[in-house]
C-alpha cells in the first residue's frame, strides 16, 4: 500500500493491470488530484485568513457555523451559490462569464508544475519557472477581462490599474527567480528542489528571495500592494459587478495565489519538499513542503494584515525605480560572483551536491555578496531618507506651504523597504 | 528538448479546471433566483445613475506602462535560456550578458530621464 503511494502504475501493473492503462490511470488519478486539490484548500484558506486577520486585529473572527466557525467557509460557498447571478445592463456577455473562470484557472494550473515530493508532481516540465510565469500572467488577463466587460467605471479603472501592477512587477518576480535557476542550471521545478540538496537558496540568495516574495505578493494583488481593489476608493476594483458563484471564483482565484505564491517561494528558494527522512519515505515531502510553505503563508498573511496600502505612483516608483534596478545589480552581482567560484572550484563535485560541507564555501560568498548589496542599499536609502527629511524641514520652516518634492515617492519606497 | 505530450496531463488539468468552473457557474445559475430588473442590471456607480459609457480609453500613462514592460519582458526571454546554460558558457555568457545589461541601463535611464517611469 505504500509503494501504491510513492508508485501508482507500478503498483497497477503488479495487481494485473496491463502497462498503457496503468499509465493512463495514474495521469488521470494525478490530474485529479492536482485540480481537485487546490480547489478544496480554498475552503481552509478561508477560515484560515479571516480567523488570522480578525486575531490581528482583536476580533474573534468567525465563531458561529459549526467549531471554532470551522463550516463558514462551506456556509459561504452555499450563499454564493445561491445568490443571483446578475449580468450588468451593457457587459459584454460572453466576455464577461469567461472572466471568472479564467480567473480561478490561471492559478489551479501553476499546481501542475508544484513537486510535492521526490515523486509527486502534476507534470516535471523541463520548462516548469517559464510555465509558471506563463500560466500566471493569465491571470492578469482574467482581471482585464473582467474590468473591461463590466461596463463600469470602477471596474474598469480596477482592470487598468491591475495591468499596469501585474505586468510592472512581473520583470523583478522573473529577474529573481532567474538567480537559481542560474545556479541549478535548469528550468525544471524537481531539478530546483535536488539542486537545493546541499544548501536552500535562501541562505545563499537572500536578496533574490526577498525579491521573489515582494514581487509575487504584488503579483497576487494583496496589501501593500492592493491598488487593484481598494475598497476604499473604487469600492472593489474590477470584481465590482460580479455577483454570487462568479465573484466567489474570483475570491476563490486570489486566496488560493496566496497560497501559491507561498509554496512556490518555499519550493524555489526553501527546498521544496528537501527534509530529513525524505529520501527513506518519499511521502515525507508532502508534510516538510507544508510546514514550509504554511510559514511563508501566514507571513503574506500577517503582511495583509498589518500594513497599510500604497498609492499608486508609489507602487510604480517602488517597482521601476527601485526593485527593477535592484534586480539587475543582483544578476549583475551573482552572476560575477557565481563565475568567480567556478574559476576557484568551489562548486561541489556533481557527486558532493547533497553534502552541506562540500556547498559551503559557494554559499558563503554567494551570501556575502548579497549581504554586500543589501547593506550599500540600506546605506543609500538612509541617506536618502535623511537628506529628505532635512529638506522637507528647512522648506517647512521657510514656507508654510511645502510644495510637492520630486523625491517624496523615494523616500516613502525606502520606507516600505525598511519595514 | 520538450515533448509535446508532457503537456498532455496539462490539457487534462485545463479541460477538467474549466469543466468544474463552468459546472460551479451552472450550479449557482439552477440554485440561486433570477429576476433582473432595470434598477438591478444597471452598472454600480454608488447609487447615482451612471453617467457616459462605463467603457473608456485608456490614459496614455498605462500605456507607457505597456511599453517599458514590452522592454523589460523581452529582456528576460533572452534570460531565461542564458541562466540555465550559465554553467556551460562559461566567461563568455558572462562577459555577453554585462553588455546586453549595459545596453539595457542606456535604454533605463533614457526613459528615467524623460520622466517615463513618473506617474503624473
Amino acid at each position: 500500500m505504500v509503494g501504491c503511494i510513492s508508485d501508482l502504475s507500478a503498483c497497477l501493473i503488479d495487481a494485473g493491470i496491463g502497462p498503457g492503462l496503468a499509465g493512463f490511470l495514474e495521469t488521470l488519478v494525478g490530474t485529479l488530484i492536482v485540480t481537485l486539490l487546490p480547489l478544496t484548500l480554498v475552503i481552509i484558506l478561508v477560515w484560515i485568513e479571516r480567523k488570522y486577520s480578525a486575531r490581528v486585529q482583536d476580533r474573534v473572527g468567525p465563531n458561529r457555523v459549526g467549531p471554532f466557525g470551522l463550516l463558514q467557509p462551506a456556509a459561504d460557498a452555499v450563499k454564493m451559490i445561491t445568490k443571483e447571478d446578475i449580468t450588468p445592463a451593457g457587459a459584454d456577455r460572453i466576455v464577461y462569464n469567461i472572466a471568472p473562470i479564467l480567473s480561478a484557472l490561471s492559478v489551479i494550473l501553476i499546481w501542475a508544475v508544484i513537486p510535492f515530493s521526490p515523486v509527486h508532481i502534476g507534470v516535471d516540465l523541463s520548462i516548469g519557472v517559464l510555465y509558471f510565469f506563463a500560466v500566471g500572467s493569465v491571470g492578469a488577463l482574467a482581471v482585464m477581462l473582467g474590468g473591461w466587460s463590466s461596463n463600469n467605471k470602477y471596474a474598469l479603472l480596477g482592470a487598468f490599474r491591475v495591468v499596469a501592477q501585474l505586468i510592472s512587477y512581473e520583470v523583478p518576480n522573473i529577474l529573481a527567480a532567474l538567480m537559481p535557476v542560474m545556479i541549478a542550471g535548469t528550468l525544471s521545478m524537481q531539478g530546483l528542489v535536488h539542486a537545493q540538496a546541499g544548501m536552500w537558496f535562501a541562505i545563499s540568495l537572500p536578496l533574490s528571495a526577498l525579491l521573489f516574495f515582494i514581487s509575487s505578493i504584488a503579483e497576487v494583488g494583496r496589501t501593500p500592494f492592493d491598488l487593484l481593489e481598494a475598497e476604499s476608493e473604487i469600492v472593489a476594483g474590477f470584481n465590482i459587478e460580479y455577483s454570487g458563484m462568479k465573484f466567489g471564483l474570483f475570491m476563490a482565484g486570489e486566496f488560493l495565489h496566496v497560497l501559491t505564491i507561498a509554496i512556490l517561494t518555499a519550493v524555489i528558494f526553501f527546498g521544496g519538499w528537501l527534509g530529513p527522512g525524505v529520501q527513506e519515505v518519499p511521502a515525507l515531502g508532502w508534510l516538510w513542503l507544508a510546514i514550509k510553505s504554511t510559514i511563508l503563508y501566514l507571513l503574506a498573511l500577517h503582511m495583509r494584515s498589518t500594513l497599510p496600502r500604497v498609492r499608486i505612483d508609489q507602487l510604480m516608483s517602488f517597482n521601476w525605480k527601485f526593485l527593477v534596478p535592484l534586480s539587475l545589480v543582483n544578476i549583475i552581482v551573482v552572476a560575477f560572483l557565481f563565475k568567480l567560484v567556478q574559476e576557484l572550484g568551489l562548486t561541489p563535485a556533481a557527486d558532493e551536491t547533497t553534502n552541506i560541507i562540500a556547498n559551503l564555501p559557494q554559499t558563503f560568498i554567494l551570501l556575502l555578496g548579497n549581504l554586500a548589496i543589501i547593506g550599500g542599499v540600506l546605506v543609500y536609502l538612509r541617506g536618502l531618507g535623511r537628506e529628505q527629511r532635512l529638506a522637507n524641514e528647512m522648506a517647512a520652516a521657510v514656507d508654510e506651504d511645502v510644495e510637492h518634492h520630486p523625491h517624496h515617492d523615494e523616500e516613502v519606497a525606502a520606507a516600505a523597504v525598511a519595514d | 528538448m520538450v515533448a509535446l505530450s508532457e503537456f498532455a496531463p496539462i490539457g487534462a488539468m485545463l479541460l477538467l479546471a474549466i469543466v468544474v468552473g463552468l459546472l460551479l457557474l451552472f450550479i449557482s445559475r439552477i440554485l440561486g433566483p433570477n429576476k433582473p430588473t432595470e434598477r438591478k442590471s444597471a452598472p454600480y456607480e454608488s447609487g447615482m445613475k451612471p453617467i457616459g459609457p462605463g467603457t473608456r480609453r485608456l490614459p496614455v500613462r498605462f500605456y507607457l506602462i505597456a511599453v517599458l514592460f514590452i522592454l523589460f519582458d523581452i529582456e528576460v526571454i533572452f534570460f531565461l535560456p542564458w541562466a540555465v546554460v550559465f554553467r556551460k558558457l562559461g566567461l563568455f555568457a558572462l562577459v555577453e550578458m554585462f553588455i546586453f545589461i549595459i545596453i539595457l541601463l542606456v535604454g533605463y535611464f533614457y526613459a528615467w530621464r524623460k520622466g517615463a517611469l513618473e506617474w503624473e
